[in-house]
């Protein structure tokens, strides 16, 4: 894979921020865009754009067509048996809550359990905490082990028979460690819980097989894989989605509205009330075009490559703590000895280098870091060594100018 | 070179209230606290006062947070000590003025140093970590 050649494909990576060509380095964020996404965004509002599943002319039934044809790109690119089971919302964070509030509310009581771990984002331990308030269940937590990995072990120890969800995060946003899910899923359903799984750090890094990883749920977000923000997917297996209530009432979700009840939709349509969000569910659909053609086996090659190469250029610097195992995702959190990440991050800002500074959504893995905040920088597609040769400098240069400034 | 000049923002005077914090720590009594954080990016600051009727006779302040938002703490309890803390309160609104690039009369704090701060103003994304000490002192009034 010649990232060189698909960097050029991302116009707003060809600019200069503060008098350097800019590096990007915080696409765990939020990716970049590809000219493939930004011209099937703008070329559907130019000669497509209309509600869908209503009315009866043209417009209106290729703008249903695109949408119902991202949903079939969605199904293709997790292996989903139907497309009745991809759910478009808003994003990861919407599609957790969905299920917590769906599932969640029906199915946990106060006897149960619902079993998440620390390293989390926090849009997977609110949502649940909230089950676990409003039901009276147990929230219980998988440590973690000391190089910010899971043991199937502790897995074992913690889920019991009492365990209705857990819920996981597939690629930890902080750490880069990646959970051994098919693993887990099977630990989860010998105890009779089901497993949500939240993908919005690896759907856009890794070969993702829903029917493989045998998983309940799986959620992610598509403005961290190239596409535009606003959209996300939740995945449900079809058998729990049928059973599940909607959260949300209103148009688009309703077969027939009587005065004092109402029937649904089929599924998909019953989750997605209101007019849904077309023109990025498109975008979602160029967006999977692009990584196919690219092929998940060779971003995952090229990322594994850039990761390993990140990991040893930054162990050279003195000073600098990495947290998180050997093998990850590409991405490395960091802190610099006596530097807060805050001010890492405005050095190399100045040097337009862009990276996160802060807790990353995930307070509780900054408790158990033992650290109020972290540096962190997140690789993609269009990441080349040139861009870590270019951090690294930049860290050299910040450890230099906080030693000469600081006393 | 850099079109943005990072000693505009780390000025020397900043660097020496981070490294040597004027008034950090607490006083071993139940004195009035007050607690604020930046849900953002993880920075809290705690205070504590000694007030006499409405005057802060003594203050100080603990916390986690970056050069800017401890140096900007440690250089709020310097300059509201002794001062009413109505008084205190319209200082807070005059930085965050300052914070905007307005035009202020930095001779009004009683402090030169906190010139040193004016720079924050040209790096938005550090505005709060400047505020977030003079934000949480606001909420004294409250207590």
């Amino acid at each position: 894979m010649d990232a060189r050649a698909i960097r050029e494909q991302f116009p707003i990576l060809d600019q200069e921020v503060n008098g350097h060509p800019l590096v990007y380095l915080d696409s765990s964020a939020s990716s970049q865009k590809p000219l493939q996404v930004i011209e099937a965004v703008d070329h559907y509002y130019r000669t497509t754009n209309s509600n869908v599943h209503r009315g009866v002319h043209t417009l209106g039934s290729r703008a249903t067509d695109l949408y119902e044809g991202a949903r079939e790109k969605v199904r293709r690119f997790i292996n989903a048996k139907s497309t009745a089971e991809i759910i478009f919302n808003r994003g990861a964070t919407t599609a957790i809550n969905i299920v917590a509030q769906s599932y969640g509310l029906a199915n946990v009581t106060k006897e149960d359990e619902i079993v998440i771990t620390p390293m989390e984002h926090h849009s997977n331990i609110i949502p649940w905490q909230q089950v676990a308030k409003i039901t009276g269940a147990t929230l219980k937590y998988i440590p973690l082990q000391e190089d910010g990995t899971i043991s199937l072990d502790d897995v074992r120890k913690t889920v019991t028979s009492n365990t209705k969800i857990v819920a996981i995060a597939h690629i930890s946003n902080v750490l880069g460690t990646i959970n051994p899910i098919k693993e887990i899923t099977k630990i989860a359903h010998e105890n009779g819980a089901v497993i949500v799984v939240d993908g919005a750090q690896s759907a856009p890094h890794l070969q993702v097989d829903v029917q493989d990883l045998d998983c309940d749920f799986y959620t992610f977000s598509g403005h961290k894989m190239c596409a535009p923000t606003g959209i996300g997917v939740l995945y449900g297996k079809q058998a729990l989605l049928e059973k599940m209530e909607p959260v949300e009432f209103g148009g688009e979700m309703i077969d027939i509205v009587d005065m004092y009840e109402s029937t649904w939709k089929e599924l998909p349509w019953k989750f997605e009330g209101g007019t849904p969000i077309i023109a990025s569910a498109v975008g979602l659909g160029a967006a999977i075009d692009f990584l196919t053609d690219l092929g998940m086996d060779n971003i995952v090659q090229h990322e594994e490559k850039l990761a390993a190469y990140a990991l040893e250029r930054l162990s050279e610097i003195e000073g600098l703590t990495i947290y998180g195992p050997k093998k990850r995702a590409a991405l490395v959190t960091f802190n610099l000895d006596d530097v807060h990440p805050h001010d890492v991050s405005t050095v190399l800002d100045t040097e337009g280098i862009a990276i996160r500074a802060g807790h990353h959504c995930a307070q509780l893995l900054m408790k158990w870091l033992n650290t109020s905040a972290t540096a962190r920088a997140s690789m993609y597609l269009y990441n080349t060594e040139d861009d870590i040769d270019r951090l690294v400098a930049g860290l050299l240069k910040t450890k230099e100018y906080f030693g000469n400034v600081a006393y | 070179m850099s079109h943005i000049n990072l000693d505009t923002l780390y000025r020397q005077v900043i660097m020496d209230h981070y490294k040597h914090p004027r008034n950090r720590g607490t006083f071993d009594d139940d004195s009035l606290t007050v607690e604020m954080n930046n849900p953002t990016c993880g920075d809290r600051i705690f205070l504590q006062f000694k007030l006499d009727g409405d005057i802060v006779k003594d203050v100080k302040f603990t916390g986690e947070g970056c050069s800017i938002s401890l140096a900007s703490a440690s250089m709020m309890t310097q300059a509201i000590k002794g001062k009413k803390i109505e008084e205190s309160i319209k200082l807070s609104k005059l930085f965050s003025d300052m914070m905007l690039g307005k035009e202020v009369d930095i001779d009004e704090f009683g402090l030169e140093d906190i010139e040193a701060l004016q720079g924050v103003s040209n790096f938005p994304a550090r505005i709060k970590c400047a505020t977030l000490a003079w934000k949480a002192m606001e909420k004294v009034n409250k207590e």
